[in-house]
């Protein structure tokens, strides 16, 4: 074989990978059983966890990167890509993960961030990453970072999707906001947002962001995820909402059926019909600001 | 009102804007009138003079297709000679049989072309790829873009091979159905479209 013609791990491929996942539901798994009831639902992906987000916020301490032995068992069961999260700054634990064959690494505030001041320089891997953004200026230096996917942050593992509404609807206003800004103009919001300037002018001429941007933190319904299609996201990440579902067969299907047809209300009706309860969650306004995990990450 | 010729993307998940985009290039490019749709639920694909199966997660796409009822839509369509072009994953959708990986996730093929496909053939995504190609339908080199590809193990007689990589097919024709492992729809080269374009316009 001739592997000298083949150019792995450019911007086009990790950004490709990204843009396949488009209108596709991913999901959080803890087992190889888990992985399968995804995979069988029609999930695009599954994320490969030690702990769902729920579990993490109740039983505290650090939260690392998921035992490799699970990691690589979901591997060996699914045929979807599986993703698997490294905290934010933590490019051994995201070295770890592209060695065992991971799709994609979430650097994620889900995790405990093991440097508090650099995320993982994202460009030195072949693997594509996904990061997590509140807003513009984030998910600029996140892409600037080497980021193919933003997903909003959200708040992880509360089963309430109104973080996940915010931070949507913060960075789609920010690039609202810069088109008919001139040069200059387009300059200074790049210095208030801390952001380089060519990827603000890309951002404000292209009226999207440069790689495709997920919803994530908080989408527990098949409502909540054609929610967060209607307000223009391009697929869903569904954490602790399948698993701690009453019904994780029936919640996944669903919620995957419901991102196909997020724009009918009479079909969105049906497929949220005797799907069982979703995750009984916590309200993100009864979390102190020091517990919420989306302030983690800069 | 006039006649507008349609064209259909299955949108059902994976690269749909890219291939609508794509399409409306290359029919400005020659100058042709016509809509491109994208295709979620049945009824538009019957009114359709060419298909477009975009790569996306081959399971999620066959589940769907046949839950909306979409597939038996697709297999009619083809019968009747309408041009369909599968990319990536469309190439594993068009297929007859899959290998072991496909038939471990019970995906239903739609079975249009003799060919059998092997699930990312290439490797995880740690191994997708960038590769100048050589396609017997193209004068000069073509840019695929390989991410966790299929290729085809082997086909029927009646199953033209357009172009082979490492042991694997990956660009075949077959009457008026087209597959390719890698994505032109992610490059600026609108060769292929092109192609099918002229597929569609002769039939």
């Amino acid at each position: 074989m001739d592997f000298e013609k083949l150019r792995h791990g450019t911007e086009l491929i990790k950004r490709g990978f990204a843009r396949m996942q488009k209108g596709g539901v991913i999901m959080d798994v803890t087992t190889p059983e888990q992985a399968r009831i995804a995979e069988e639902a029609g999930a695009v992906a599954v994320m490969a966890l030690q702990a769902v987000p729920a579990d993490i916020r109740k039983e505290g301490g650090v939260a690392r990167m998921a035992d490799p032995e699970i990691v690589q068992q979901i591997i060996d069961t699914v045929t979807i890509p599986v993703m698997a999260k490294a905290r934010i700054g933590h490019f051994v634990e995201a070295e770890i993960m592209e060695a065992l064959g991971v799709d994609m690494v979430d650097e994620s505030e889900v995790l405990t961030p093991a440097d508090p001041f650099y995320h993982i320089d994202k460009t030195q891997f072949t693997v594509p990453f996904v990061c997590g953004a509140r807003n513009l200026g984030e998910a600029l230096r996140r892409i600037n970072e080497g980021a193919a996917m933003i997903r909003t942050k959200g708040e992880a593992g509360t089963g309430d999707v109104s973080q996940a509404v915010k931070h949507m609807k913060q960075i789609q206003g920010e690039i609202r906001a810069l088109a008919g800004k001139t040069k200059e103009e387009l300059i200074m919001v790049a210095r208030e947002i801390e952001a380089p300037i060519e990827l603000v002018m890309e951002t404000a001429k292209m009226q999207r962001l440069i790689v495709v941007n997920f919803a994530a933190g908080g989408v527990a319904t098949p409502a909540d995820a054609a929610l967060m299609m209607r307000l223009g996201a391009d697929g869903v990440f569904v954490g602790s909402g399948i698993f701690k579902a009453e019904n994780p067969e029936k919640m996944a299907k669903a919620i995957v059926e419901a991102v196909n047809n997020y724009d009918n209300p009479a079909k969105l009706a049906e497929i949220s019909k005797g799907i069982g309860a979703g995750m009984k969650g916590i309200s993100v306004d009864t979390i102190p600001v020091e517990e919420a995990l989306q302030e983690r990450g800069w | 009102m006039v006649f507008l010729m349609k064209i259909g993307v299955i949108a059902i998940q994976g690269a749909v804007s890219e291939h609508v985009d794509a399409l409306k290039r290359a029919l400005a490019e020659r100058g042709v009138e016509a809509e491109v749709v994208a295709i979620k639920h049945k009824g538009i694909v019957p009114e359709c003079s060419g298909i477009v199966i975009p790569g996306g997660e081959s399971t999620t796409l066959c589940r769907l297709l046949a839950r909306e009822g979409i597939a038996e839509e697709i297999k009619e369509a083809a019968a009747r000679g309408i041009p369909i072009l599968g990319t990536c994953a469309g190439l594993i959708v068009l297929a007859k049989e899959g290998n072991e990986q496909v038939a471990k996730t019970s995906q239903e093929l739609l079975g249009i072309m003799d060919t059998k496909v092997n699930r990312n053939a290439f490797g995880r995504q740690r191994d997708s790829f960038e590769a100048e190609l050589d396609v017997a339908i193209l004068d000069s080199p073509f840019t695929g873009v390989f991410i966790r590809a299929p290729g085809i193990v082997s086909c029927g007689p009646c199953v033209r091979v357009l172009s082979r990589l490492e042991g694997m097919i990956i660009a075949a024709e077959e009457g008026n159905v087209l597959a390719l492992a890698f994505h032109p729809e992610l490059t600026d080269d609108l060769r292929i479209h092109q192609y099918f374009l002229n597929k569609i316009l002769n039939c």
